[in-house]
């Protein structure tokens, strides 16, 4: 197999926790190297103490077994520094469309401090943009939780980082 | 002093600083005083949980012995913890816990804000990526400072007697000893100094705008730099590292 046969199968794992998204359309997947028959991964997390990252080093293990390579490692880099801004427009059509609302365009880069303005969240059921932020801190590391005003349903934001 | 034993030394504080707030703020889970507040200590602590571990680990590779974040955490004793004092606080009452993970939160973001040009490689990345979760940290506790401060006042006393609790344990983290001082001048490190003065804006500002009185006290309590401890850490090491302690093999199947 080459490099890109390896990056195209491993392309293919779907994120642990969002699996409408794989590894790769959420920038998780960095880059494969082959050296003497050895296979080297980069990952990155998206936050720093994401639980998932283990599985994804699993899965990665599973989906390369067998494929004759000698050995697999998979190195998990902080650098370049996950952002929200590598999703596709596809995987954030295809995350609203799993129910949580997308990332807006660009992360904020300025003053973290000062980063959280006002800001339009579209509700990913009914599509009103009267929703109300109930906290910043989500089922997960990457999302905040939200309402929507008009339908009433409670619904997760990809926090854009 | 040498500048990789500094370094070292410098990773291991933080690396420490951070895995005693996470398993402090932890230990709200399932006892937060509404959902939304649990869930946000439990993401908060799974930041600093991560960065936790990639601090130690890095510590480990700088020594070249093989240690990994989790021998850090669980195979040492007490006193050779390096975190502040001021983290291993107990949580107390609500207030307790935001105001110490305010005074910490400040910190903590400037801290990382002047490493962001860090003359060291994996320093420079960590900080990058930390701060936008840091970030998140210092609005939520910052918020809550505001909300109990200038909002009942049953809330305003609560939060005005957890600062003065904790303040005698916020000197410690501006301590500008060898270890600092060579890291800065290597460019490792933002300057202790001007790191302090930036805090000082912030937290004068918060509380200012939160009707708080900013503590006239200078008794600064020392000693979690160098491994003397309050006896609380003692305890939530004894939990922390229990499993590991009592089954050494132990692994998950």
């Amino acid at each position: 197999m080459t490099e890109t046969e390896v990056f195209n199968v491993l392309s293919q794992i779907p994120d642990p926790e969002i699996p409408v998204i794989s590894i790769k359309d959420l920038g998780i997947l960095q880059g494969v190297k082959i050296e003497n028959n050895q296979v080297f991964i980069d990952i990155t997390p998206t936050y720093s103490g994401c639980p998932a990252m283990k599985l994804v080093e699993d899965l990665i293990h599973e989906s390369l077994a067998g494929k004759g390579f000698d050995s697999v490692q998979v190195i998990s880099k902080l650098t370049p520094v996950w952002t929200t801004d590598w999703l596709s427009d596809d995987a954030k059509r295809r995350l609203e469309e799993f129910g949580i609302a997308p990332p807006e365009k660009t992360s904020p880069n300025k003053s973290w401090l000062s980063a959280e303005g006002p800001k339009i969240i579209r509700c990913p059921l009914c599509k009103s943009e009267n929703t109300i932020m109930v906290s910043q801190f989500g089922s997960t590391a990457c999302k905040a939780h939200y309402k929507c005003a008009d339908c009433l349903e409670p619904f997760d934001y990809f926090k854009c980082i | 002093m040498d500048l990789k034993e500094a370094l070292r030394e410098f990773c291991v504080r933080q690396g420490d600083d951070a895995v005693v707030l996470s398993h402090r703020v932890t230990e709200w889970c399932g006892h937060g005083p509404i959902l939304e507040e649990d869930i946000a200590l439990s993401n908060i602590g799974l930041d600093l949980l991560g960065q936790c571990q990639s601090l130690l680990n890095y510590a480990g590779q700088i020594k070249g012995n093989g240690r990994t974040a989790d021998d850090y955490v669980y195979r040492r004793p007490e006193n050779l913890f390096k975190n502040c004092l001021l983290v291993e606080q107990e949580n107390g009452n609500y207030a307790n816990t935001i105001a110490r993970h305010f005074f910490y939160d400040v910190y903590h973001f400037y801290l990382l804000e002047g490493m962001q040009d860090s003359k060291d490689e994996f320093l420079r990345g960590f900080a990058q990526k930390s701060i936008k979760e840091v970030a998140y940290h210092i609005r939520h506790s910052s918020n809550w400072v505001l909300r109990f401060g200038d909002g009942t006042e049953e809330s305003h006393a609560k939060i005005q007697e957890a600062v003065d609790f904790i303040w005698r344990y916020t000197g410690e983290m501006f301590e500008n000893d060898e270890i600092h001082r060579t890291l800065a001048e290597a460019g490792i490190i933002p300057d202790y100094e001007t790191l302090k003065s930036k805090w000082d804006a912030k937290v004068n500002e918060i509380l200012a705008e939160a009707t708080l009185i900013r503590p006239d006290q200078t008794f600064m309590a020392t000693g979690g730099r160098t491994g003397i401890h309050s006896e609380k850490l003692g305890f939530l090491l004894s939990e922390m590292q229990y499993l590991v302690r009592a089954y050494p093999d132990a692994k998950w199947d």
